[in-house]
């Protein structure tokens, strides 16, 4: 069985991730209830022609994309697989706002195009004339673990042997306005803004482009390997530790076998209790680590987490700013990841280091 | 004439999204595709629209296109003799 590796990483976030080595430079920003992008030069990897059609989650997921490319060594891929909860807002807002303002007249074309969902991956390909498989998945808070599934598929199955993943999500004004009207986003009077502990409804949103390698082989540049994916739709909080024994007896682990744990906590007294659930029970010996205080929450903030992950085993360390407890581990070997929003579309994820044998 | 097509340079670059163009960049007769400012199909289809919009003009045939869209000067002249509004 073909094994699946992350050979590079590109992440463009609320953090300067894209200049760092591990979020050196992070800061907690808990007087703003969204959180965006930290902008790369973006000039330095788009041609000025075509960058100015772009929305920022299109010049985001083109940068990261080429980040995770260029440190793993590869000119082409032979898959393109993103996910995104959202697609590209931006120009979908624009090209709504242009059928409202003209009276279903004088639609212009730009927006249009650049408003579809396969956006990033579409505009990737045609970058580095890419002529492979070329997926996007848009499944709320899965989306970006759907690739990641479907990646490791082809790897697997032979169809593929170096494939760029990612997740990519951005934020409008308008949509996010409407965010906070339906209580998804936290209310301003509940500043500052604190993920751990939870004290109030809602979230403090985010957006961002992470971008993966995987491939059928290890190289010196590989972060780690994925041993194992698996979504799940819909549970109660009780049940979370009984599909997660499930999942790790399945692959031939245990909670013993877990060094850290990166889990999606994001501030919602309401549905934080899923992750507090197990971390004060199954997972409590465990070293916890957590990241939406630094994303923000978005249905691709897990691509983040699996970069956070991916970072903790490269680096065998944990920055302060993203540890829950004082737990600590000699190594970090095995991390699990365990995400969902608003109790719907769980999703485990398990990498370890590179084992280089079949 | 120098007005209108002041006002078109500054469309242009608004619409287009020129970031880094300012309207003493554009000269009157500079092409506006190809050599000059660079621009392509998807430019032309956004300015057809504008034309539409801004002027009340409705471009039936395309072929006319390229000679309307020549330069500043050539879209100009055309917006003066045919616009609507």
């Amino acid at each position: 069985m073909r094994k699946c590796y992350i050979n590079g990483v590109g992440c463009i976030s609320a953090q300067g991730t894209f200049d760092t080595v591990f979020l050196e430079d992070s800061i907690v920003n808990d007087q703003d209830n969204v959180l965006t992008i930290q902008d790369p030069v973006y000039k330095n990897y788009i041609a000025p022609a075509a960058i100015r059609r772009m929305g920022k989650g299109v010049k985001a997921g083109i940068v990261a994309s080429a980040l995770a490319m260029q440190e793993a060594g590869v000119e082409n891929v032979d898959a393109i697989i993103t996910g995104t909860g959202m697609g590209c807002m931006e120009d979908s807002e624009k090209f709504l706002k242009a059928i409202i303002d003209n009276n279903e007249s004088f639609l212009t074309p730009t927006s249009f195009i650049q408003s579809t969902h396969n956006t990033v991956a579409a505009q990737i390909a045609l970058g580095i004339k890419c002529n492979g498989y070329n997926f996007t998945y848009v499944h709320s808070a899965v989306s970006f673990e759907s690739s990641l599934l479907d990646a490791m598929m082809q790897i697997e199955s032979g169809d593929a042997a170096t494939i760029l993943i990612g997740g990519i999500d951005e934020t409008v004004e308008y949509t996010m306005s409407l965010f906070k009207l339906a209580g998804y986003i936290k209310n301003e009077s509940d500043k500052p803004f604190k993920v751990l502990p939870a004290t109030s409804k809602g979230v403090v949103y985010g957006e961002g482009a992470t971008f993966f390698i995987v491939a059928d082989r290890p190289q010196s540049s590989s972060y780690a390997q994925v041993l194992a994916i698996e979504l799940l739709n819909s549970l109660e909080v009780h049940e979370v530790e009984i599909k997660l024994n499930h999942f790790l007896a399945a692959n031939g682990f245990q909670i013993s076998d877990i060094d850290a744990v990166v889990l999606g906590y994001n501030g919602d007294i309401e549905y934080d209790v899923y992750y507090q659930n197990i971390a004060e029970n199954c997972l409590a010996n465990t070293t916890q680590v957590y990241y939406k205080h630094l994303s923000g929450e978005y249905n691709t903030a897990s691509a983040f987490g699996l970069w956070v992950a991916a970072k903790i085993i490269r680096t065998q360390e944990i920055p302060a700013i993203i540890k829950v407890n004082r737990v600590e581990k000699e190594s970090y070997k095995t991390i699990l990841l365990y995400n969902q929003y608003k109790g719907k579309d769980h999703s485990f994820t398990l990498i370890s280091t590179c084992q280089n044998t079949e | 004439m120098e007005a209108l097509q002041q006002e078109l340079k500054e469309k242009i670059i608004k619409i287009l999204n020129l970031e880094d163009i300012s309207v003493e960049d554009i000269n009157d007769n500079d092409p506006l595709f190809g050599a000059g400012l660079g621009l392509d199909s998807i430019d032309a289809l956004e300015l057809i629209v504008m034309l539409d919009k801004d002027y009340g003009i409705k471009l039936v045939d395309p072929k006319e296109g390229k000679a309307i869209f020549e330069s500043v000067a050539t879209m100009a002249k055309y917006i003066s003799e045919k616009r609507t509004k």
